[in-house]
């Protein structure tokens, strides 16, 4: 308290440089939190493993019998693996501020860094981007196994089928919006972390929003229902980047799916910088 | 140090009863004090209580279907609701076929002989199925045409019937879900089927014969209750023609109208009255199918006998009504007002793997570790406790889901399956212990992994995610099914209502409440992997510090 009340002159002097030298001293400092733990390592470690262990079993298990006619997205299926990498990004996310809280290491953080946006900044910005690169790896390692497996199980060139490749324009606009799509639930997540400050609330409100939509979907009769849960919710929406065949029949271009996503992802860590800013810590 | 531990209570009787932990029950009741003073927990499971309702009931008022009968204005809702036969057994069936018929006093046989079984269906080569276009020729899998005794010509009355199939060979069936198998292989001038039905009383037996002399029973069946004048004769039918798509997911497929038509001579009854006359009757909309065959439109007589040779054209069919697509009308089952469980789960598992991990964090385990350092009890007060709880709230929500879903969903126009009874309770007490058990799971991850966050989200993913990938036909149904055998998914199967009829072609796809494995099988995998998780979370406890 007596910490928050001696900053609000620094507060009201800051200029420009100053703002830009707190995240730079809050990015360092979050820097050294993430890099000394385990935790971290190990869970962008497994969320790149266990996409790839996914992607390449979907992709060894689907075979295209030489007489019939496959309606699949060979890209989409070499990317299923993102549907559980993005639990592991989740638990990533949601530890990276629910820990401090759980330890009470955030009042430490919050004495030594007041300005508050400046952690929340901080935190997200290392944690997309370390997500970004483990998805990076992650969506490599998938693009490859599909490119690799799927010519020998019937999928081949010659029977009409797009390789799944990055040279492939809409299977290199897929892997891409993947790996941002990875970074995107990562902010989303922190945003919700933010907001509940339990982990085990915030993990569950996290997969609650990734999982329950395409269950949702799946029993639901009512088109319009349909359309609207297709448009709007984060994972159904996002994950269209990942659509290469049927565009046409989709309930919202892929772009603007992941840009669903994006607003998702904003709007909670929108309410969470406000929560942050309003709440006692 | 342990030794003298050991030995210290004697004297003290009292002390040692507290160093030991007490009885059981008070450890349970020490948890359950435990549980219910956190109000964040029960405000947690009236969440999950109220949440499965809400989602499902929202699922279940949002499936409107709209129809328009006979070219007549469009409806929507209630209005389209067919009027819909039960079976003798309570269940929702299709008794549509074409009945050349007379009555049957008392006892009597008929026999007949069937020399061919051919079919016609809308042409699905675009697609799907052109309505008011030419039929062409082709046999339904279950098409059927052969003799029956029928206890009146009302839709969902008891019968036995003796019949030929599209690829069936010879089956005997019975009162809609009794099914055995005949002499196998198709029906063809050259080799015929000869086919018996006897009353006696209640009892019916059915015979076949590939030459009308050497019979052998297929089968026989006890039709309680039978009147003692009951309607006898010799019936077509078929259902919808469905080509399955297997080569990938076994959800995409197309249906069309069909119709089966079967030849029949040497037909012979004894014990009706003398002379009786044929009578040909569309039972349901049991008629010619919709379109237009190349033998002949709606218009021309589905039966015509010159002769002794008897030929009938019937569609419909004579079979439970089975979820999904491809059957006589749109149709749910109890357990798609059930939907909201996934969301339940999630947040049962939230509060179950908070009630162990929450101790770790505040340090409360090394109390409850110094209270009953008996680490093993401790855990299973834990499950016990969280696993009550669970099984109490899902039996609420369950049962509050069905019972505001269900109508909800009949008054949108959609037929409900009912099942019988105790097939409703096995559905909602399966629901709840499935809950429960997944709460149990995650507290046993809890214990293990110490860590919520993961406990939660492995215990989440586990079940939502092979049910996922199977309902969406990510992957190809073959791996579908090993997901839903092996995953702690499997349990999901104890809420499937309708069993998987042989004698009927159904989508099954787990989105219809179809699973590979039986409800029981299915639920047993479920409590294996619970088991396993608490055995695993025990020898951790007893082997780390707290």
């Amino acid at each position: 308290m007596s910490a928050a009340v001696q900053t609000q002159p620094a507060a009201t002097m800051a200029t420009a440089a100053a703002r830009g030298a707190s995240l730079r001293h809050a990015l360092h400092a979050e820097w050294t939190k993430l890099r000394t733990v385990s935790g971290p390592a190990w869970l962008l470690l497994g969320a790149a493993a266990l996409t790839i262990a996914v992607s390449a079993a979907a992709v060894g298990a689907t075979h295209c019998p030489q007489n019939l006619t496959c309606p699949v997205d060979t890209t989409k299926l070499s990317l299923t693996g993102i549907q559980f990498g993005q639990a592991v990004v989740a638990i990533l996310a949601v530890l990276a501020f629910c820990n401090e809280y759980s330890t009470g290491m955030i009042r430490v953080t919050l004495a030594a860094m007041p300005r508050r946006h400046a952690v929340l900044a901080a935190k997200a910005i290392l944690i997309a981007g370390l997500v970004l690169v483990a998805g990076a790896v992650a969506v490599f390692g998938s693009v490859l196994a599909g490119h690799l497996i799927l010519p020998g199980h019937g999928f081949t060139a010659a029977r009409g089928f797009q390789p799944v490749w990055l040279s492939y324009g809409p299977t290199l606009r897929a892997a891409c919006g993947s790996v941002l799509f990875l970074g995107l639930i990562a902010l989303l997540s922190i945003g919700v972390s933010v907001i509940v400050r339990d982990s085990a609330v915030a993990i569950g409100t996290v997969l609650a929003l990734l999982y329950l939509s395409p269950v949702v979907l799946a029993f639901i009769g009512n088109e319009h229902w349909q359309h609207r849960l297709e448009r709007w919710t984060p994972t159904v929406a996002g994950l269209t980047i990942q659509d290469t065949i049927g565009l046409r029949n989709l309930a919202i271009t892929p772009w603007a799916g992941l840009g669903v996503l994006a607003l998702w992802a904003a709007a909670a860590l929108l309410a969470g910088g406000l929560a942050l800013r309003l709440r006692d810590a | 140090m342990t030794t003298s531990a050991i030995s210290v209570p004697r004297p003290h009787a009292g002390l040692g009863d507290g160093s030991r932990g007490g009885s059981f029950g008070s450890l349970l009741r020490a948890e359950f004090v435990k549980f219910r003073s956190v109000r964040g927990w029960v405000i947690g499971m009236i969440l999950a209580a109220l949440l499965t309702i809400f989602l499902g009931v929202f699922a279940a008022a949002n499936a409107n279907i709209g129809c328009q009968i006979n070219g007549g204005p469009p409806k929507s809702g209630k209005a389209c609701l067919p009027s819909i036969p039960h079976g003798p057994g309570g269940e929702v069936v299709s008794d549509s076929f074409y009945f050349v018929r007379q009555p049957l006093t008392g006892n009597g046989s008929i026999t007949v002989r069937v020399t061919a079984l051919t079919g016609e269906h809308a042409n699905l080569s675009s697609g799907r199925a052109q309505v008011g276009s030419a039929m062409v020729p082709g046999l339904a899998e279950w098409a059927k045409a052969g003799i029956i005794i029928k206890q009146s010509t009302r839709q969902g009355s008891a019968y036995a019937a003796m019949m030929v199939t599209g690829s069936n060979g010879v089956r005997m069936q019975y009162n809609y879900t009794g099914d055995t198998a005949g002499l196998p292989g198709d029906v063809l001038a050259a080799h015929p089927r000869w086919l018996r039905l006897t009353r006696s009383g209640d009892t019916i037996t059915g015979y076949d014969s590939a030459d009308g002399t050497h019979w052998t029973q297929v089968g026989t069946v006890q039709l309680t209750g039978l009147p003692s004048t009951v309607e006898v004769g010799m019936f077509a039918t078929s259902p919808n023609y469905t080509v399955t798509q297997n080569s990938f997911g076994g959800n995409s497929n197309n249906s069309g109208p069909a119709q089966a038509t079967g030849v029949f001579d040497h037909v012979s009854l004894t014990g009706g009255a003398p002379g009786g006359t044929w009578t040909g009757t569309a039972i349901g909309r049991g008629g010619r199918a919709g379109g237009r065959g190349p033998g002949g439109g709606p218009g021309s007589a589905p039966f015509t006998e010159a002769g002794g040779q008897f030929t009938l054209t019937g569609s419909g069919d004579i079979a439970p009504v089975t979820p999904g697509p491809g059957g006589p009308f749109p149709t749910v089952t109890i357990e798609q007002s059930l939907v909201g469980a996934f969301l339940g789960l999630i947040v049962i598992v939230v509060v179950a793997a908070m009630f162990f991990s929450t101790e770790y964090r505040r340090g409360l385990i090394r109390t409850t570790l110094a209270a009953t350092p008996r680490r093993g009890a401790v855990l299973a007060a834990k499950a016990v406790v969280i696993g009550a709880v669970a099984f109490v709230t899902g039996v609420v929500a369950a049962v509050v889901s069905i019972a505001v879903g269900v109508p909800k969903e009949e008054n949108q126009g959609q037929v409900v399956l009912t099942a019988p009874v105790l097939t409703e309770v096995r559905v909602i007490v399966g629901t709840a212990a499935m809950l429960a058990l997944a709460a149990v799971f995650a507290v046993a991850l809890g214990a293990i992994l110490r860590r919520s966050a993961a406990a939660i989200t492995i215990a989440v993913v586990i079940v939502v995610m092979p049910f996922l990938l199977t309902a969406l036909n990510v992957v190809p149904a073959g791996v579908g099914d090993w997901l839903l055998r092996l995953t702690p998914a499997a349990g999901l199967a104890i809420e499937q209502s309708i069993p998987r009829y042989a004698q009927v072609t159904s989508v099954t796809s787990p989105v219809q409440g179809y699973y590979p494995l039986s409800p029981y099988a299915g639920f047993a995998v479920l409590c294996l992997w619970t088991a396993a998780a608490l055995a695993l979370a025990l020898v951790m406890l007893r082997r780390r510090d707290a």
